[in-house]
């Protein structure tokens, strides 16, 4: 009885995004209040409908109900609680239920942080919000029903995928969905703009904390994505350029041109055409997300679910909400005009070049990644670009990105006088090169050219953005949480390029056989396979071997890698071991018996790889409070633009 | 030409692109595997019940061979083994295992219980050789031909039909292999 009165609920929510979407959108195109006023309504209602369908479908996961064919067939009466609720997300059903329920959620922020914008386009922005919803309800309800019931009843159910039985991917979901999800209210700000034909600073200030804040979700989904393949798929990378992988990064990469385009829109009245670009990219790189994760297109490690008749309706929704907005954008932003100019030195250059380079990392990853796909379209055989793609373009674009960020956020607004912040430049950029080459040579030693270099740029991104925060602290000035906000993730940007930098070149890592008492030395350290021991879990069992890491000859760490086998799936995993100290991780992942009391072992000692997700931490954070300013709460009415005031102010 | 019109023409030249892919993929059965008409991607693993044989890609090499990778774990290779075992009587072209993230006492007993249909098989119990090679789901069969490239991969159980209309057409004509 519950699963139906989850399905019921999100036949009616489908009802109620429809109202959304109409009366949204042509309430707003007849100037007609009473339409208007059904939309808010609308909304709370599609949170409360779509909430009760999750809550459905959580108590038939927890009840342990595998009548249900979902229930049944990513759960086990074994699963620990924790997991059977997180299952909920552990396919590719209630994956779409759980994208619907945290749009619904954005959808409702946006209602009840409107009421300060102006009426008609609210209900605009809601009703291209009810029609991404519909889509998705549609979706799920034709193609991919959770609630489906079996018959016969299976006595129990066939496991949650073990790979996904881990704390970190329980949670990176939801988080990378906020983000993905989160970028649909930027989107449907710029629809809502361009169908109202008018696109002023004010957007721009309604626009950025909601693009910032998705933004800062999807840095942390994305973050816990990479930490989680750390630990759990035992290769000890952290980053494999695999498809999924790159369809998160592709709209955080347009989201961050996004973020700073948005400055300059708000600032300055400028790039307001290329602003809208970025907004509809930002989101439609999110549903082209979707599209290759759910599709089966594209073949990759992640690969859970995949079926092609939900690939062509992704598609057709993909061309409907895409192909609309960006018809509705060749229509309409050739009418924005930007009149505000400025020179080349001034900081909209810089966002520019920025947004120039953070667009060309983004095409480089959109190419890598559909390679195969386009040259199968041209009937070419099947390619795939590999990892060597990656690594030799990414930083062609984004170590000139670095130079300009350092550089560019001495910059005022409009007037290129840099000269006037040599003392600044120079400064910063001989702090960042005595104490990189310091770090690099005295610490690790000489690797290839391209780690000094990044890690002198990676210093100078953070020296250069600590001049002004200091600067105001000095002079007893307040420190706005933009600022605060812009200052950390910018840190965050300069730790992550250092981490990345020393991880690639200073990692030390050997695979050997070794049998109980055996050593094998990595540098200084030497890992020794003490013994092995049975294990004994809730719904696997296995073996952890008990390794000790000594340096010098003294023991520092004891590493404990487990290898598990889960009953139900019957299938192995491994868990590394894992001793993180403050400047490396101390790794070791179990591998086969090769017999004879011999284990082939993974060892790998991992400079620095912490900083890598602690960065992702201080972008989300710096995300989160300049999301959190007072200016944006401030209830300004939108003609209100005081040029003066904005020059005045030099955060971003 | 409008330059405001260029993201909406580059859109549907994607979405050309996304189409044929979307098409392409229920043939996914023949799911163009990145590999197709590629080397087969290295590998070297220790073959079922003799614990001191590896197999290496290179040992293969010089005759065509098709690998299948299954899984005690696994239902719908349960359903192709009689298909598998018809291929092995016919005996025109080896057919290896890939025993994918399996025990190798559960293989054993499978094989000892419903019969061998291959000439060798290789365990992979971490599933590297199975990522290297995209596989996607078990069963999965690859045709590797004489100089190592893979010409063929078909997801989903062996048919009698996909045998002979993707498999042996792709066999050079000439006598029968050993």
């Amino acid at each position: 009885m519950i699963p139906e009165l989850g399905q019921f609920a999100l036949i009616l929510a489908l009802v109620l995004s429809g109202a959304q979407t109409f009366f949204g959108l042509a309430g707003a195109a007849r100037r007609d209040e009473r339409w208007q006023a059904v939309v808010r309504p609308a909304v709370a209602g599609q949170f409360v409908l779509i909430s009760t369908a999750i809550a459905a479908l959580v108590s038939a996961f927890v009840n342990f109900d595998f009548s249900v064919l979902y229930v049944a067939s990513n759960s086990n009466s074994a699963l620990p609680t924790f997991y059977r609720v997180a299952a909920l997300w552990g396919a590719h059903e209630g994956s779409l239920l759980l994208w619907a329920w945290i749009l619904s959620v954005w959808t409702l922020a946006v209602a009840i942080f409107s009421r300060h914008l102006p009426a008609s386009f609210a209900s605009r922005v809601m009703g291209v919000l009810g029609f991404v919803s519909m889509g998705f309800l549609i979706f799920t309800l034709a193609t991919s029903n959770p609630f489906e019931r079996i018959l016969p009843v299976p006595a129990d159910g066939r496991d949650l995928n073990p790979v996904l039985q881990d704390p970190a991917l329980a949670i990176h979901p939801p988080l990378l969905y906020m983000g993905y999800v989160g970028f649909a209210v930027a989107f449907a700000f710029a629809c809502a703009a361009m169908l109202e034909g008018k696109l002023d600073q004010a957007w721009a200030r309604w626009t950025r904390p909601w693009t910032t804040l998705a933004w800062a979700f999807l840095s942390v989904g994305i973050a816990l994505g990479s930490w989680w393949a750390y630990y759990e798929l035992g290769w000890g990378g952290y980053w494999f350029w695999d498809p999924v992988e790159n369809a998160s990064f592709m709209p955080w990469l347009v989201g961050t041109a996004l973020i700073h385009s948005l400055a300059a829109t708000e600032k300055r009245g400028l790039f307001k055409s290329w602003t809208l670009l970025l907004a509809i990219l930002a989101f439609s790189l999110s549903l082209l997300g979707t599209f290759l994760v759910r599709s089966g297109v594209l073949v990759s490690v992640h690969s859970f679910a995949a079926d092609p008749t939900r690939g062509m309706f992704i598609l057709g929704f993909l061309v409907i909400v895409i192909g609309g907005a960006l018809t509705l954008y060749a229509w309409r932003a050739p009418l924005l005009k930007s009149t505000a100019g400025f020179d080349v030195g001034a900081r909209e250059a810089f966002l520019l070049y920025n947004n120039v380079l953070l667009v060309a990392a983004g095409a480089i990853v959109f190419i890598g990644t559909l390679a195969p796909l386009i040259a199968d379209a041209f009937g070419a055989p099947s390619i795939s670009v590999g990892t060597p793609w990656f690594t030799r373009l990414f930083p062609v674009a984004m170590l000139p990105l670095l130079a300009l960020v350092s550089i560019g956020i001495h910059a005022s607004w409009k007037q290129g006088r840099l000269a006037t912040q040599r003392s600044r430049l120079t400064l910063g950029l001989a702090i960042a090169i005595v104490v990189g080459l310091l770090v690099v040579f005295a610490a690790y030693g000489p690797g290839r050219w391209l780690t000094p270099v990044g890690v002198v740029l990676g210093i100078w991104v953070i020296v250069s953005s600590l001049f002004d925060p200091v600067d105001r602290l000095r002079r007893r000035l307040s420190l706005s949480r933009a600022i605060l906000g812009m200052t950390l993730a910018h840190i965050g940007l300069g730790v992550c390029v250092i981490a990345i930098a020393a991880v690639e070149t200073y990692t030390i890592e050997r695979d050997v056989a070794l049998a109980q008492g055996e050593s094998v030395a990595l540098g200084r350290y030497a890992y020794r396979f003490d013994s092995i021991e049975p294990l004994e879990g809730p719904n696997y069992d296995g073996v952890r071997a008990v390794v000790t890491v000594l340096r010098d000859g003294q023991p520092v760490a004891v590493l404990h890698p487990e290898k598990r086998n889960y009953w139900v799936q019957r299938s192995t995993l491994t868990e590394a071991g894992i001793h993180s100290r403050w400047n490396m991780d101390l790794f070791a992942a179990l591998g086969d018996d090769l017999g004879a009391g011999r284990w082939s072992v993974r060892a790998q000692i991992r400079p620095l790889i912490n900083y890598v997700w602690l960065a992702a931490g201080l972008m989300a954070l710096g995300g989160l409070l300049a999301a959190s300013d007072r200016r944006y709460k401030s209830k300004v009415p939108a003609t209100e633009t005081n040029p003066a005031a904005a020059a005045g102010v030099q955060a971003s | 030409m409008n330059r405001f019109l260029l993201p909406i023409i580059a859109f549907f030249m994607l979405g050309a692109v996304l189409y044929i892919g979307v098409v392409h993929s229920p043939n996914k059965s023949t799911m163009a595997s990145a590999l197709l008409g590629k080397p087969a991607p290295a590998f070297e693993l220790p073959v079922l019940g003799e614990p001191a044989r590896k197999l290496k890609l290179a040992d293969l090499a010089g005759r065509p061979w098709v690998m299948n990778v299954w899984g005690t774990w696994c239902i719908a290779c349960r359903e192709e083994h009689a298909a598998l075992l018809d291929i092995a009587r016919e005996g025109r072209i080896p057919l290896i295992g890939l025993n994918w993230r399996d025990e190798d006492e559960a293989a054993q007993q499978w094989l000892a219980q419903l019969g061998n249909p291959y000439s060798a098989v290789m365990i992979d119990r971490e599933g590297r050789t199975a990522i290297d090679f995209g596989v996607y789901g078990a069963p999965e069969t690859f045709f590797v031909d004489a100089a190592g490239r893979v010409q063929y991969r078909h997801v989903g159980p062996m048919t009698p039909e996909v045998w002979q209309r993707e498999f042996l057409s792709r066999l050079p004509r000439g006598p029968s292999l050993p």
